[in-house]
């Protein structure tokens, strides 16, 4: 029994999904190995086979996959999954998207966003929002699983494992990258952040926005956001901590000017410390939050950061 | 050009799902259903490129309990044309579904297949990437803006770093984000004139698809639930404790 991990990488580095994913495949037992599918991603491959835990790195170097195209990575990983009895992705926006294509074409089910290892066939996962867990039994041969990166610690380094090079299946003829546009930032990444700092409609504008800004940079915080102020335009999409967006249990979540609604909560009640900073005693924030701050935010947080 | 959409009918998103006390799912007797929210935003797309003349007919189909009609007769009251309900009592994992949409599709033969990008009630996130795979046609999932032009479609993509933008070739399948769209709401006259659009009902057991379960549900129980916090009264309150109890700063 061996399992195959599909890496994520980014400037030749590897995400912290995937070494999540890598734990959650410790858990789960077995030989691992991770599938590094790029364009000159030699840097990449070098990381994966030193991370703990992994025995080999398969390599897929060829220019159909300069972009994670689901179509081109789905026959790749498919067409190597027959020997394996499981197959992992980290349940980012590349993981969701892949994953389920891999599952359909080798005709198996998938069991997306586990959050526990329970026995090689049994995972448990969050539904309606995480205001339920289900523990779920795999009946197929080959199991397909997206893991939640929130859920696992990221495997360390300190492996040796050996690259093997694959060949590259034929690139996808009806599917084009034609470009994209990144939220540039100085921040940690969102979901891999030990602090987080989180706005919702509360700021009121993009510019009260800027308040966090501040207090996150004294943190060494990244900047979240709810559904509410991302629609509000006062932060982007990819900042959404949510149901429909990030899943994120840094040490610290702090949430000011968030009510608290179910689908924001189901991205972020797994944080280890949750403070909320909000006006309204009533808010359903303070139902979960640790710490609560009954307080105008545009008074508290900048004291707030004045005081760290 | 023909879109067939996809439509789930789902605990409403407002109701807080309880956990059923003997461990075998959630309690949904009595509870307010809906259509899946990323459902209505692909019903609300159709129907726009229909009023845009880039599509000549939008097709919605549920597959479920008769109930599902309820969710069918929405989405023809928000402009679909006509609906098809594929009946069936078992309990559907995303992989089945996918392969009855793709009896659907080999059928009706879409150019474009809308998806919401998941369920609310299963969270799975699968449905429309499978049925992709299946019919061996490109996707485009968590879709935020969609332009159909020749014999193609540009769909521009939530993915976690920001935005991206994908060219596929028709026919293809797209799954939809929250901000694609805000949906309409269906007028008085609409739903009256929704009641007399067709509707055909198949048996899910005529498509020739095994239902058999690839998953078996174990139990269902309640999350970890957090211990009761403190309010502080102060910033300075706040900043002792988070540092002398909390320990994270």
């Amino acid at each position: 029994m061996a399992i195959l991990i599909l890496a994520e990488h980014e400037h030749g580095a590897i995400k912290g999904a995937t070494r999540a994913a890598v734990t959650a495949a410790t858990q789960i037992g077995g030989e691992v190995h991770l599938l590094v599918a790029g364009h000159c991603c030699d840097g990449a491959a070098q990381e994966a086979a030193a991370i703990a835990g992994v025995a080999k790195v398969l390599v897929a170097d060829a220019a159909a996959y300069v972009h994670p195209l689901a179509e081109s990575l789905a026959e790749l990983v498919a067409a190597l999954a027959r020997d394996y009895s499981h197959v992992l992705a980290g349940a980012t926006s590349v993981g969701k998207n892949v994953m389920p294509r891999v599952a359909a074409l080798l005709d198996v089910a998938q069991i997306s966003d586990i959050t526990e290892v329970i026995a090689p066939d049994t995972f448990v996962r969050p539904i309606y929002a995480g205001n339920a867990m289900a523990t779920v039994k795999a009946l197929d041969a080959i199991k397909v699983l997206t893991v939640r990166g929130a859920a696992f610690d990221a495997a360390g380094s300190g492996g040796a494992a050996t690259l093997v090079p694959v060949p590259a299946r034929p690139a996808s003829e009806t599917s084009r990258f034609v470009g994209q546009a990144l939220t540039v930032s100085e921040r940690p990444e969102l979901t891999a952040a030990r602090m987080v700092v989180s706005g919702g409609r509360g700021m009121g504008s993009s510019e009260n926005f800027h308040l966090l800004d501040r207090l996150a940079d004294k943190l060494g915080a990244a900047v979240g956001a709810s559904r509410a102020a991302v629609d509000a335009g006062y932060a982007p999409n990819d900042c959404q901590v949510g149901q429909t967006g990030k899943i994120v249990a840094p040490q610290l979540y702090v949430a000011v000017g968030i009510s608290g609604a179910i689908q924001h909560l189901a991205g972020m009640k797994d944080s280890r410390v949750i403070v909320a900073i909000n006006k309204d005693p009533e808010a359903p924030i303070f139902g979960v939050a640790d710490y609560g701050l009954v307080a105008d935010l545009f008074q508290a947080v900048p004291e707030l950061t004045g005081a760290l | 050009m023909k879109v067939l959409v996809a439509v789930k009918r789902v605990i409403d998103y407002n109701v807080k799902a309880r956990v059923k006390s003997d461990g075998t799912g959630v309690d949904l007797a009595g509870v307010k259903m809906s259509m899946n929210p990323f459902d209505e935003i692909a019903v609300e797309e159709a129907v726009r490129l229909k009023e845009a003349g880039v599509v000549a007919e939008v097709v919605v189909a549920s597959i479920g309990v008769p109930a599902c009609q309820e969710s069918l007769r929405t989405a023809m009251a928000l402009g679909a044309d006509r609906g098809i309900l594929v009946e069936t009592s078992h309990a559907l994992e995303p992989l089945h579904v996918a392969k009855l949409l793709k009896a659907l599709a080999d059928k009706e033969q879409p150019q474009l297949v809308f998806l919401g990008k998941q369920a609310i009630d299963d969270d799975a996130g699968q449905t429309g990437q499978m049925l992709a795979a299946l019919l061996r046609r490109p996707q485009a999932t968590f879709a935020s803006k969609v332009v159909v032009g020749g014999d193609g479609v540009e769909v521009t993509r939530e993915v976690d770093g920001g935005l991206e933008t994908l060219a596929l070739k028709l026919p293809a399948v797209v799954t939809v984000d929250l901000r694609l769209n805000s949906p309409r709401y269906a007028t008085l006259p609409n739903i009256m004139k929704a009641k007399k659009k067709p509707l055909e009902t198949i048996a899910a057991s005529t498509l020739g698809v095994d239902l058999a379960p690839r998953t078996q549900v174990l139990k269902v129980s309640e999350p970890r639930q957090r211990a009761g916090g403190v309010k502080v009264g102060d910033v300075a309150t706040l900043i002792a404790r988070l540092k002398s109890e909390a320990k994270v700063l």
